[in-house]
């Protein structure tokens, strides 16, 4: 019965769609695709390593990983991916990982590697470590499987506590993995390959969601609107890219997302797809609000109360957006759905970023350097997800049918 | 509240035209509000018209009621339609109303069915007054289903002596009055369970009666006339008043009731089907019935709350020792349940889980003690005896939706066994499902709360708590417990000011604590962080239904912006949807608003509790609408109040089985 419920949650998904148009097209190449971005070299991140302790750095370690990623791109970060593609193949995590007879496997390198690809996100660069763990367990039982995960996923979630996406992917996996062991399997092998199938079956369709949610989301976009984004959501990206190849006429309104100027990155992918685009500084959005037709965000994480933590100045920009009676949409894969509940701002544990500011900052002042902030639900309009496009009174309905 | 208005007249139409002058002078004058003012014949036609019993208007259920009680919603508005139409008549024809004598006109009048027309023609203002209150009675009796049998029982009686073609069914309604008016006396014999008509009986029954109806109307009004004394003797004193009036509403209006008796028997089968509702406590013919079946001499409140007579209101104080009394009488009662009856009665058990675990507990001691008699199955048989055992405590105390729940639960576990195990195993296995339910729905399931509410509960928070909730109270000593410093301000309110022992045990484990009334709260709220509620049940719109002030509390919060936390445990939550705090709702003692113990000084009341025109209204609960919620915590997690449904949805089959 729970079987069927996870299961559903996942036949649900408009996925349905997306096969259909791809069927001249094999999954494979798409997901090919996205594999063979090459990862930056593990150099690039600085000793991924040792950093593995965000708290005493004062930085979340997701805002690295995302300052990495969807930083303006430099012409050095790119010379390093060309360098990098030579010594690290694809396939080089299930390689390494066959033989791990000499060192010590870790779950945080496992899951740092997959993290690399600018593509992958991090609920699949864990589930894909979790299911790396799976292939190297020497055990014999499900039960100590399960123990063994359990200790996994624990450690990932450690590693970084500020991440949602990734305590939500393992939350999901081991989910999926206490469900499955219900079931008897009449041979542990079976099961254990299965659970394999199934961690890969999961980054399928988390890569499927974005172009999912891009596809449902297009009725929503008509021509000649305008639309405000905040941030670098790659699942906006993808929106908007689908709507300006779907001949859709419309412009955005990016916002230059201080700190880290992820609208700038955004307004450059815009630009190419020839959109035209409308860069604002964070604080002109209530300024330029009554031109804009609707707000775009993408989310960090899905709470259960239906609002969402996004990158800082999601939550005033809602707020505008909520008194100029302007819809606010948010896009979302699934597996961001977390089981979390902030009553307010300060409810979650803080995600910590510098700020440069360009000038000295004498030492008494104070910076707030926190990088999200919580949106409630009454403030958004719709979600749209790889479940479908949802209320975000339906975000809790659906994690009670997945986790309970 | 204009659509509330709009049934309210109802009842009130009949008052300005048609009540006792006895009964209360005052209500005439608070009538006369605004548009009464310029409408002196209508103030004065009570008066002058109410010793005729002819000018009834048709039947009315609970009428009686209406007249023997006072009228506390005689302030409102009350006819709100008659002013208008009124001055549309002087504008029209000045001369009507001056014209218009209520007392000649009544007077008048004959009797029978023709007269509204004739008041109609003669009278535009009273002929629509006729109209509407008809119209609006059907419209307001229909929804609630409960249709009142007491009209057409009473013709039924009335005509006895006189019409020999009866069949069946009218033997029957004679048998019936018998063991009431026993009743008081023998309360054992009533608990005898009455002949139960089985769907045909009662159809017959029926059909008699409205065929003993239509015989009546031929003969015309005289005969209608002479019954109001028949009924009058047949009927208890205290309504005779009353009845008398009903009598001969029957006669002039059988049309009426005759539609009303085709709906009714369709009605009754709908309802089969559906959930039982709660009774309607202004539904006379029902509240007859039970109090047939009921083991408590329970005595009628005398100063009935106009708004909630559809719940209980009896008076305080009486039951207890005439329960006591009854102890050695009542036999088929087993000692736990009336333990535990007398318990909710006196107040000593109180608090959702409380009761709920007091009655599953007594259930369990009389399933120990339970041996199928001869002839009969235990599913069966026990189902019945619990279900009299569960009317009992309802008279004791109305049960709380928790405690509706668990008694589903334990009905259909009963219903769910299989017949195959023998007598003992099937008792052993209710007993341990009793306690299965005790354990993983009440006490695991408070464990869990616990978990999920003190993480959130943060150092240097400022916790504002309402009254005393077993469960808010484990979250706050846990995570007092887990070292973090925070603040706690216990808001209580009269008359039962539970938050003291509250307050007590929290400052004996070293909490710091502030403590204030319910009329503080806005001025404490600023500085509060987050507010703790406990909660009676969670209805499936994410309304909450907890002790009175409750909302209040919630809605100050939210003004506030601070976040309203409810720890509440799924076995409370309710599929039904409620609106407001009227439609269901438990009536306290109304001394207890009156009188303030220990403060002798504080006597304002104590002359004028008896006034017929004061009413006190001790309410016990109230919805909290979902908007003022931000969370529930229940034993599956922290969930918004909009998802409280696919808990109720998902795991409904959960509550039954577990």
């Amino acid at each position: 019965m729970k079987e069927q419920t996870t299961r559903a949650m996942w036949w649900r998904s408009p996925s349905f769609i997306l096969d259909n148009r791809q069927q001249a097209q094999p999954y494979g190449t798409a997901r090919g695709g996205a594999l063979s971005i090459p990862p930056p070299p593990s150099t690039a991140m600085a000793d991924p390593n040792p950093n593995p302790n965000p708290l005493t750095d004062k930085i979340s370690a997701y805002y690295q990983t995302r300052a990495a990623h969807h930083g303006v791109v430099s012409s050095d970060w790119l010379a390093q991916a060309q360098a990098a593609v030579g010594h690290i193949p694809d396939d080089a995590a299930n390689s390494d990982q066959g033989a791990p007879s000499g060192k010590l496997f870790s779950v945080i390198d496992e899951f740092n590697n997959w993290r690399k690809q600018p593509d992958l996100a991090e609920a699949v660069a864990a589930i894909r470590a979790l299911a790396a763990v799976i292939r190297n367990s020497q055990a014999t039982t499900m039960m100590e499987l399960e123990i063994e995960l359990k200790k996994a996923s624990d450690s990932l979630k450690s590693w970084d506590t500020t991440s949602i996406s990734l305590t939500a992917g393992c939350d999901l996996f081991m989910r999926y993995v206490t469900r499955t062991s219900a079931l008897e399997y009449e041979d542990f092998n079976s099961a254990k390959t299965r659970l394999i199938e199934r961690a890969e079956k999961f980054g399928e369709i988390s890569y499927k969601a974005r172009k999912i949610i891009a596809m449902l989301s297009q009725d929503f976009i008509f021509d000649g609107c305008t639309i405000l984004v905040h941030g670098f959501s790659r699942v906006v990206l993808e929106v908007l890219k689908m709507a300006a190849q779907n001949k859709k006429l419309f412009r955005v309104f990016c916002t230059e997302g201080r700190p880290d100027r992820t609208g700038l990155r955004l307004s450059n992918e815009l630009a190419k797809l020839d959109v035209p685009v409308k860069l604002l500084i964070d604080s002109a959005v209530a300024y330029s609000m009554d031109e804009v037709d609707m707000v775009f965000v993408g989310a960090d994480g899905v709470v259960e109360s239906g609002g969402i933590i996004n990158m800082m100045g999601t939550y005033q920009i809602a707020l505008v957006a909520h008194s100029m009676n302007k819809p606010v949409y948010v896009a979302a894969e699934s597996y961001k759905f977390a089981r979390l509940y902030p009553l307010d701002q300060k409810d979650m544990g803080p995600a910590l970023r510098p700020i440069e500011f360009g000038v000295p900052i004498p030492l008494k002042v104070e910076v707030e350097t926190s990088a999200r902030d919580y949106t409630p639900p009454q403030y958004l309009t719709l979600l749209f997800t790889d479940l479908g496009v949802l209320t975000p009174s339906v975000v809790s309905d659906e994690l009670i049918q997945l986790y309970l | 509240m204009d659509a509330r208005r709009g049934s309210l007249p109802v009842p009130r139409v009949r008052q300005v035209g048609f009540f006792t002058p006895n009964a209360q002078p005052a209500p005439t004058r608070s009538q006369s509000g605004p548009p009464d003012s310029s409408s002196p014949p209508l103030s004065d036609s009570p008066a002058s018209n109410s010793l005729s019993p002819v000018m009834i208007p048709p039947p009315r259920h609970h009428s009686d009621n209406l007249a023997a009680a006072p009228r506390p919603t005689s302030p409102l508005p009350v006819p709100e339609p008659s002013p208008f139409r009124r001055r549309g008549a002087d504008n029209n024809n000045a001369l009507l109303v001056g014209s218009y004598n209520p007392a000649e006109t009544l007077l008048a009048m004959s009797p029978s069915s023709s007269h509204i027309g004739d008041g109609e023609s003669e009278e535009t203002m009273s002929g629509g007054w006729f109209r509407r209150s008809n119209s609006g009675k059907l419209a307001s009796s229909l929804p609630s289903g409960t249709f009142d049998f007491s009209p057409v029982q009473s013709t039924a009686e009335v005509l006895k002596p006189n019409k020999v073609q009866n069949p069946v069914g009218i033997s029957e309604v004679s048998a019936r009055p018998a063991p009431k008016e026993q009743q008081p006396e023998a309360p054992s014999s009533s608990k005898q369970p009455k002949p139960k008509l089985t769907k045909a009986e009662r159809r017959a029954l029926q059909e008699s009666q409205r065929a003993a109806k239509a015989a009546a109307k031929a003969p015309g009004g005289g005969k209608s006339v002479a019954a109001p004394e028949e009924v009058a003797t047949i009927k208890s004193v205290k309504q005779h008043q009353t009845q008398k009036k009903d009598a001969p509403q029957v006669a002039v209006s059988v049309a009426a009731s005759e539609r009303k008796g085709g709906d009714k028997s369709q009605d009754k089968e709908r309802r089969k089907d559906a959930p039982a509702p709660r009774m309607q406590f202004d539904d006379k013919s029902r509240v007859e019935k039970a109090k047939r079946r009921s083991v408590v001499d329970q005595t009628e409140a005398k100063k009935r709350v106009e708004l909630f007579r559809h719940l209980p209101q009896y008076e305080h104080g009486t039951q207890l020792a005439d329960l006591e009394s009854k102890f050695l009488q009542l036999d088929p009662m087993h000692p736990a349940i009336y333990k535990v009856g007398l318990q909710y009665l006196a107040g000593d058990i109180s608090g959702g889980n409380a009761r709920c675990i007091a009655m599953l507990q007594a259930f369990q001691q009389v399933v120990k003690d339970y041996s199928t008699p001869p002839e009969k199955t235990l599913p069966r048989d026990l189902t019945a005896k619990i279900s009299s055992y569960v009317s009992f405590f309802t008279q004791c105390r109305p049960l709380s939706m928790s405690m509706g729940n668990a008694i589903r639960f334990l009905k259909n576990r009963i219903a769910k066994l299989s017949p195959s195990l023998s007598e003992s195993e099937s008792k052993s296995s209710i007993c341990t499902d009793i306690d299965r339910f005790i354990n993983e729905k009440i006490v695991l399931a408070d464990r869990v709360i616990v978990q999920h509410a003190s993480s959130k509960v943060k150092d240097g928070d400022v916790l504002l708590v309402y009254g005393s909730s077993c469960v808010v109270e484990m979250v706050l000593l846990h995570s007092h417990e887990l070292a973090k410093q925070f603040r706690v301000i216990v808001v209580d309110s009269r008359p039962k000011l539970e938050g003291k022992a509250l307050l007590r045990r929290l400052v004996a484990k070293g909490v710091h604590c502030t403590y204030t009334h319910i009329n503080a709260v806005s001025y404490v709220m600023h500085e509060v962080t987050k507010v703790f509620l406990g909660a009676s049940s969670v209805l499936s719109n994410g309304t909450v239904y907890s002790r009175v002030g409750t909302a209040c509390v919630a809605m100050v919060a939210h003004a506030f912006r601070v976040p309203v936390i409810i720890c509440c445990e799924a076995y409370k939550f309710h599929e039904r949807v409620q609106l407001d705090s009227i439609c269901s709702n438990e009536l306290g003692d109304p001394d207890a608003i009156g009188k303030v113990p220990g403060r002798m000084d504080v006597n304002y009341l104590n002359d004028v509790s008896n006034s017929g025109n004061l009413q006190l209204l001790n309410l016990m609960y109230d919805a909290t609408p979902a908007d003022y919620v931000s969370m529930i915590v229940t034993d599956y997690g922290m969930i918004p109040p909009t998802s409280v449904p696919v808990i109720v949805r998902e795991y409904r089959r959960d509550h039954l089985l577990i």
